[in-house]
């Protein structure tokens, strides 16, 4: 059982849970994930490990409710018990020798992007970040993001920073001249599908963080399988870090749909529960 | 007098029309009488070929004629001195061709169905038995376990029985691996492997889940700061292989590990199971082994209406 330290509500739909995992917490690096289940007969769910105290033993999640399990998630307290939590799993984040780096954050994907952004920083190197929301309701890790990086904030609706898609904002970074080592992408599929296709006609090498269904996140099952330059991959265990110039996206975005009538049933199913609780 | 029939005695079983439908036990277990009879078939010859055919040199004759006089204790014992999961290997070895293949009256007629034995022996220790094992004076030695599948679990108990102090490590969230990720319940009920792994925690075994060995804790570390004097690497196969055939990656395309792990790990086959499972009305199987006929009867109980089992060979 593993403890919740601290919840924070970013958003109205992002939550943030400190775990006491001391084992973890000694080993994580940017770029790794765990995998819990909230209770005995919960979901296995991979979340990115947001950022980790090695001396205080407690790693950080952030997680988006989209459905069962993330709903389930964000209905413990702090002092509550997670039932299963396992990790550092996958690659970590490849950053040696960078020296000046892009990094482009969606969504919650910038909760996956910000420890890299840190970590590069730490490391003396040039950071820029171009991190892109919906609306202004949405944004997040804002002060964190300007605390390691210049950061460019994006709004598709232009409530909060600049009005635009974080591709346009990085098309004029490199047009302007910026030279960029290399451009890390972490957010929805079909952002990182655009982003890659804007830096290769730049030639500019890209990593993306890929998020496909997983289960055991060893590499047992294969669930997690991708195309990668036309070979298979398992994100769990080869990622889930890849050269986005290979990965094959639709791909990805067909597996991503598998359980897509069952996901909203799920959904349904623990809102009502918790709504029956609350009355 | 042994019973000198040729056919071995039936095991009972559900109904195929019934047990198609569920993921309850497929085979239900000897009765006394039934195992007693099935025991005198034993001619307890002087050889004991079928001893010879056993992985783990069970005294098949011996526990045999112990059921036959119906002192099954006595039985239990005999087979607990080789081996650590008697209930799991009655239910999955393939006893046709280890100690039933040896066996000296499958020459003419079948072979001692000693497998049902040994299941009915375990089933019945497991059911009357309450006494806890005695627990083994420690050697204070620190022997670390990587996986939790039957090779670790039969290595924690050899080795905690000698006094070891035994602590076996797993990756995933239950102990077990294809004992309770692979092999569905219909076939190997996961009360029971959990029995078998209480059985070793009473022993004194330490498991401790969630532990990815490598990840977390590397060997070095279980050497240098955990003190472990001796480590035991029981992994098991790992990763699936594709078979790189256009159109495998699409949806609905399971590899057998990923399906029977939904299904057996998870639960999928649940109404009420967290876990999602693509349920189809055709299905095909690409294989022909043990995997294969676990997924293709895992699919039929899910409820499809076809399943076709694709193999290579004739
Ligand atoms: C390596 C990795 C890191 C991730 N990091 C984060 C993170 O830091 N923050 C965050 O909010 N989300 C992250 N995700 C996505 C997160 O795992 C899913 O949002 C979560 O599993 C949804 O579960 P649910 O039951 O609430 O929703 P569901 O309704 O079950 O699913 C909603 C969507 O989530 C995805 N999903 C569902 N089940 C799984 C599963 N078992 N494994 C992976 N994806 C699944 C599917 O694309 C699905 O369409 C990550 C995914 C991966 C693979
Ligand atoms: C569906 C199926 C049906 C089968 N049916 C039969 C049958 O009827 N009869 C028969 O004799 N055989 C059968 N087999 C084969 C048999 O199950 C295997 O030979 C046996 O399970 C191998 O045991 P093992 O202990 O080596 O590995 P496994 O059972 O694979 O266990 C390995 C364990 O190690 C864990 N692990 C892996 N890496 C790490 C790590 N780094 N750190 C910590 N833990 C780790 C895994 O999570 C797993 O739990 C079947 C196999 C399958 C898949
Ligand atoms: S999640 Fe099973 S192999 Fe990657």
């Amino acid at each position: 059982m593993y403890k919740i330290l601290r919840r924070k509500e970013l958003n109205p739909t992002v939550t943030l849970l400190d775990i006491e995992a001391p084992l973890i917490a000694k080993k994580a690096e940017p770029g790794q994930f765990i995998i819990l289940r909230v209770d005995s007969e919960g979901e296995r769910i991979p979340l990115t490990i947001a950022d980790y105290d090695r001396e205080a033993g407690w790693v950080r999640i952030i997680f988006q409710i989209v459905g069962g399990t993330t709903e389930k998630l964000n209905h413990l307290k702090e002092g509550d018990f997670i039932n299963d939590f396992v990790g550092p799993l996958g690659v970590p984040t490849h950053v040696d020798g960078l020296k000046k780096v892009a990094v482009v954050g969606g969504g919650v994907g910038c909760a996956i992007a910000f420890p890299i952004a840190k970590k590069l920083h730490n490391m003396g190197a040039e950071v820029h970040s171009v991190v892109g929301f919906r609306n202004k309701d949405l944004v997040i890790l804002e002060d964190d993001f300007a605390a390691v990086s210049d950061k460019m904030m994006m709004t598709d609706d232009g409530s909060h920073g600049t009005k635009g898609l974080v591709t346009n904002a990085l098309k004029e970074l490199i047009e302007s001249g910026e030279k960029y080592d290399e451009v890390i992408v972490i957010g929805p599929l079909i952002m990182m599908k655009f982003v890659c296709a804007l830096t290769k006609e730049y030639g500019v090498k890209t990593t993306v963080s890929m998020n496909p269904i997983m289960i055991d996140g060893t590499g047992m099952c294969g669930g997690c399988r991708l195309t990668v330059g036309g070979e298979t991959k398992f994100a769990c265990v080869d990622g889930p870090d890849f050269d986005g110039h290979l990965v094959d996206f639709d791909e990805a975005l067909e597996r991503g749909s598998m359980y897509k009538p069952f996901e909203r049933h799920a959904h349904e199913e623990a809102c009502n529960l918790f709504a029956k609780e609350v009355q | 007098m042994p019973n000198m029939s040729l056919k071995k005695n039936e095991m009972p079983s559900q109904d195929p029309n019934v047990r198609n439908k569920n993921f309850k036990e497929v085979a239900l277990g000897y009765t006394k009488e039934q195992a007693m009879d099935e025991a005198a078939r034993c001619l307890n010859c002087k050889n004991k070929p079928c001893v010879t055919g056993c992985p783990v040199q069970i005294d098949i004759p011996t526990f045999v004629q112990h059921v036959a006089a119906g002192d099954f204790e006595a039985a239990y014992e005999v087979i607990a001195k080789s081996s650590a999961l008697p209930a799991v290997c009655g239910r999955v070895c393939p006893q046709e061709s280890q100690c039933e293949g040896k066996c000296v009256r499958g020459i003419k007629g079948e072979p001692v169905a000693i497998g049902r034995l040994e299941r009915f022996v375990a089933d019945y220790h497991n059911e009357n038995c309450t006494e806890k094992p005695v627990k083994p004076e420690s050697n204070g030695h620190k022997v670390a376990i990587i996986g939790s599948g039957p090779s670790g679990l039969t290595c924690a108990g050899d080795l905690a029985k000698k006094g070891y102090d035994v602590t076996i490590f797993e990756a995933l969230h239950l102990a077990g691996g294809v004992l309770v990720y692979g092999i569905p319940e219909f076939r190997l009920p996961k009360a029971i492997v959990q029995k078998e792994i209480d059985g070793l925690k009473d022993l004194g075994v330490k498991v401790e889940t969630n532990m990815v060995i490598g990840k977390v804790l590397s060997i070095d570390e279980l050497i240098e700061e955990y003190g472990f004097e001796a480590v035991f690497i029981g992994s098991g196969a790992g990763l699936p292989r594709f078979m790189n055939i256009p159109g495998e990656n699409l949806k609905g395309v399971y590899s057998a590990n990923e399906f029977l792990t939904r299904v057996n790990l998870m639960k999928a086959y649940k109404d009420d199971s967290a876990t999602p499972i693509m349920k189809a009305k055709k299905v095909a199987v690409v294989g022909g082994g043990n995997v294969a006929m676990d997924a293709a009867r895992s699919a039929k109980r899910l409820g499809a209406e076809e399943v076709y089992i694709v193999y290579r060979r004739s």
